[in-house]
């Protein structure tokens, strides 16, 4: 999963919220023109975490560079569907063996022909185990790929001519096509090779945009892309090349585009939560996104097992307001969920059996709650555990008062001072409490939201919850071609995870941005970031 | 004197291994594991994990990644940040641009407070005076995010006088605003120091002798009054420099200057102890030096000193 990294702005925030500026007037969208396609467009970024490279790219400041100046072998578009970039096809007849087709005759901006090893090679590079790259862990499913020693050549790539490779996979893996957009995917030229670390700092690519020049990465600044003339996919710009300037924290962004410097942003502080949409009318956006937020409960904790955990974790669910909180604390910037999903994606329904175990029903709440009660009394405090450094002490308070209240139990947020610490106990299990979970999916499939969380000892599944029908479920939804028969499947998993509630699902994040009169065409993709190529500028 | 000057220097050299110790333990004390935390809601498999400690020594007691990182440092390599990038080039783009910001602040701070302190401790009592002590507090209570904030909008945002962050390159144009905003931290201090020790000063008996010997308020106010008021606040600007890195962390992060306050900020939140330590270690350089010239400067204004040693 991306990680979106969070900003300076600990002490700002606090001092934005604390000072209430007038919002200015609205102002009327900007006339349609003809845009200027030699225009650059300026957006808010920050400093990517790790050198240039697909594979070792987890960050939302890296990726979204990255995805700019690389070209996969599909994309996704707005509504998040696949549609090919490089690739011609992409085949398998068992969901298992995959035969994947590339156009011929492409080249990376410096003449290195893109074709079938400049996959295979950047794949087995970035899952080899010695170069430890974060995103390592997207190979897993291939032939051959291991945790265990550092294998160079995975032995489910092949390379058969120039344009055609096939993978071979350790089960059938339905959806494995529809990941291939993802930047862990992403092929390398030939020159790369020479020498990667030099490369990470100036990388080549085959996407729409290519950096300006040697040194276009200006640490810490910005990073200026031109375009890939060369490009002929389905992302060809429609403007001059896109300057992302890194920012330290979301209100400068915010202001920089309050002050006419800045064309686009996908972050909204949260002092400007409640006022964006009035300062920017028709040019704001705020619409449900990919990320799914909940917090966890795991199996291990005191009255949290079996028969009596299902209970409680039904009461607890039930007794929390998700209207009120999304409307109150989150000014409207949260959808109350429905599921364990999102919304964006294909296959996603808010019609699953058993959902109103997320309405809020403060009766039915004590009523559960006192039936659990009747297998073992209830003692202690129910905690939640969160990072401070993230914008979520507000909700989890506002979480424990409602389960006070509702429940008549003591609960409680447990900050802690930063997320690191945090995903420390939960990675070596130390955790003694619930704690605060989310998803940001890395492709907008349904089985990427199930899978990694809820599979028996799949590798994010922090609560260890297990559950052979819900295991069974997601397998066979894998193994089967037919996307409707696929999402039946998943939409019967989270049926019983409506039952069990490994995690409490509260709501899913939208996407808030706004963009300046300057520029039209904005669109914000499935995972929340604009379609910059589609971007003009009006001049 | 100079055997006072190598006397310092020398001093210096302690204390730079004491801080970057202390820096090195409390970045290394830090809870969490900073590669637990790279990879997000994601828990890295083990063996990932164990390499990526690996690679930056975390898997070492802290005392050996202390001397791995000294070691380092005399070698003149600072390490490399996550992103890759040499943590001495980092410095040597980022030193620059929060050096011209301190320099215009100060240069602000001084000129205004120097200013107005004279003209109210000339005038004790009266309408500036009071005035001068109002605006002052005002400033020393509000916070300077605050201050901040409130510029950025009224000048940056609704007036469109100044770019509401800092552009590529750090213009000087553009480094005004945050400067000035910097710059009121210690203005109100240094007003404030110069007013009481210009009515202390004018007090004095060489003053009163200045004056009885006919000189004139234009030759008597800077040359015998304000010359040997500046001492306090002379000595003020050493402590100054370090209020002013931290201001600059704050003012930095609002105005989107890419200098050492920010990065350092950044550097923290990612746990970049290299880099982390690396800039404090300059900081605290820096900082003696500073102070080390002040007191030169003290020798030059005040005569007495000089010839105490």
């Amino acid at each position: 999963m991306r990680i979106k990294r969070i900003g300076v702005a600990a002490v700002a925030l606090a001092a934005a919220s604390a000072l209430t500026l007038a919002g200015c007037s609205s102002d009327s969208p900007a006339p349609s023109a003809g845009g200027d396609t030699g225009a650059i467009i300026t957006t808010n970024g920050t400093e990517p975490q790790n050198p240039l490279i697909p594979t070792n790219t987890n960050e939302v400041g890296g990726g979204k560079i990255i995805d700019q100046i690389f070209a996969g072998l599909i994309y996704y578009d707005a509504d998040g569907k696949p549609i090919n970039d490089v690739a011609e096809s992409i085949e398998s007849e068992d969901n298992q063996h995959f035969t994947i087709k590339i156009k011929p005759d492409l080249e990376f901006t410096n003449g290195d022909p893109v074709d079938a090893a400049s996959f295979v090679d950047a794949w087995n590079y970035g899952a080899a185990l010695d170069n430890a790259h974060l995103s390592s862990y997207f190979f897993e499913d291939i032939e051959g790929f291991s945790w265990d020693e550092n294998v160079e050549e995975m032995s489910g790539l092949e390379v058969v001519d120039d344009t055609t490779f096939t993978v071979a996979l350790k089960q059938p893996t339905a959806d494995f096509a529809l990941r291939l957009g993802y930047s862990a995917f992403y092929p390398l030229p030939a020159s790369a090779w020479d020498d990667i670390e030099a490369f990470g700092q100036n990388p080549i690519g085959n996407g729409p945009y290519m950096l300006d020049g040697e040194g276009a990465w200006k640490h810490n600044e910005k990073i200026s892309l031109v375009v890939n003339p060369d490009y002929d996919g389905g992302r060809k710009a429609a403007n001059g090349g896109l300057d992302i300037i890194f920012y330290a924290s979301q209100e400068a962004s915010y202001s920089d585009l309050e002050g006419g410097n800045l064309d686009v942003v996908d972050e909204i502080p949260s002092s400007a939560v409640e006022s964006y949409e009035d300062t920017f009318g028709e040019r704001a956006v705020n619409q449900a996104s990919a990320l799914f937020q909940s917090f966890t409960v795991p199996d291990r904790l005191a009255h949290f097992a079996g028969e009596e955990g299902k209970l409680r974790r039904a009461a607890i669910s039930m007794a929390i307001d998700r209207e009120e909180i999304t409307e109150v604390i989150f000014g409207g910037t949260r959808t109350p969920a429905s599921d364990f999903t999102s919304p964006i994606i294909a296959g996603w329904t808010d019609e699953l059996e058993g959902e109103e175990v997320l309405e809020f029903n403060p009766e039915e709440a004590k009523k559960l709650w006192a039936e659990a009660d009747a297998i073992s009394p209830w003692e202690g405090s129910f905690q939640i555990a969160y990072n401070a450094d993230g914008d979520h002490q507000d909700w989890v308070d506002a979480v424990s008062n409602q389960l006070k209240n509702n429940l008549g139990i003591e609960a409680s947020g447990v900050p802690s001072p930063t997320f690191k610490e945090v995903r420390e106990t939960i990675t070596n299990r130390t955790i003694q409490t619930a704690f605060r979970s989310g998803w940001q999916a890395d492709y907008p499939g349904l089985f990427n939201y199930l899978g990694p969380l809820y599979g028996t000892n799949a590798g994010s599944n922090d609560g260890d919850y297990s559950n052979p029908e819900v295991d069974k479920l997601l397998k066979e939804g894998q193994s089967t071609s037919d996307a409707d028969e696929q999402n039946a499947k998943f939409q019967a998993a989270q049926e019983i995870l409506l039952k069990d509630l490994p995690a409490i699902p509260l709501w899913y994040q939208n996407v808030n941005g706004a963009w300046s009169e300057q520029v039209e065409n904005v669109e914000y993709g499935w995972n929340s970031v604009p379609l910059y190529f589609q971007v003009t500028k009006a001049e | 004197m100079a055997g006072y000057i190598l006397r310092r220097l020398l001093q210096a050299i302690p204390v730079l291994l004491g801080t970057t110790f202390l820096i090195y333990f409390m970045v290394f004390a830090m809870p969490g594991d900073p590669i637990a935390g790279l990879f997000g809601e994601k828990t890295p498999p083990p063996a990932l994990l164990e390499q990526l400690r690996e690679r930056y020594h975390l898997d070492q007691p802290f005392i050996v990644q202390y001397f791995l990182f000294l070691g380092g440092i005399f070698r003149g390599d600072f390490g490399v940040s996550f992103s890759g990038q040499p943590v001495t080039e980092i410095l040597a783009q980022t030193f620059p641009v929060t050096l011209r910001l301190a320099i215009l602040a100060v240069f602000f701070e001084l000129v205004a407070g120097i200013t107005i302190g004279l003209i109210a401790g000339i005038r004790k009592g009266g309408i500036f005076d009071a005035s001068a002590l109002v605006i002052s507090l005002i400033l020393i209570s509000v916070p300077i995010f605050v201050i901040a904030f409130v510029a950025q909008y009224v000048f940056g945002v609704e007036l469109g006088w100044f770019r509401t962050t800092v552009g590529a390159g750090a213009p000087w144009k553009d480094l005004l605003m945050p400067a000035l905003v910097l710059a009121t931290i210690s203005f109100a201090q240094i007003s404030r120091l110069t007013r009481s020790s210009v009515i202390e000063t004018s007090s004095q008996d060489f003053v009163r002798t200045a004056a009885s010997k006919g000189l004139s308020r234009r030759r008597i106010v800077p040359v015998h009054i304000l010359r040997n008021s500046l001492i306090p606040v002379v000595t003020y600007l050493a402590v100054d420099f370090g209020v002013l890195m931290v201001g600059a962390t704050v003012t930095e992060g609002i105005f989107n200057v890419p200098g050492v306050g920010r990065t350092l900020y950044q550097a923290i939140l990612r746990g970049e102890g290299p880099t982390v330590v690396s800039f404090v270690t300059i900081m605290v350089l820096i900082y003696i030096v500073i102070n080390l010239v002040v007191d030169l400067l003290y020798a030059v204004l005040d005569p007495r000193i000089r010839y105490a040693k």
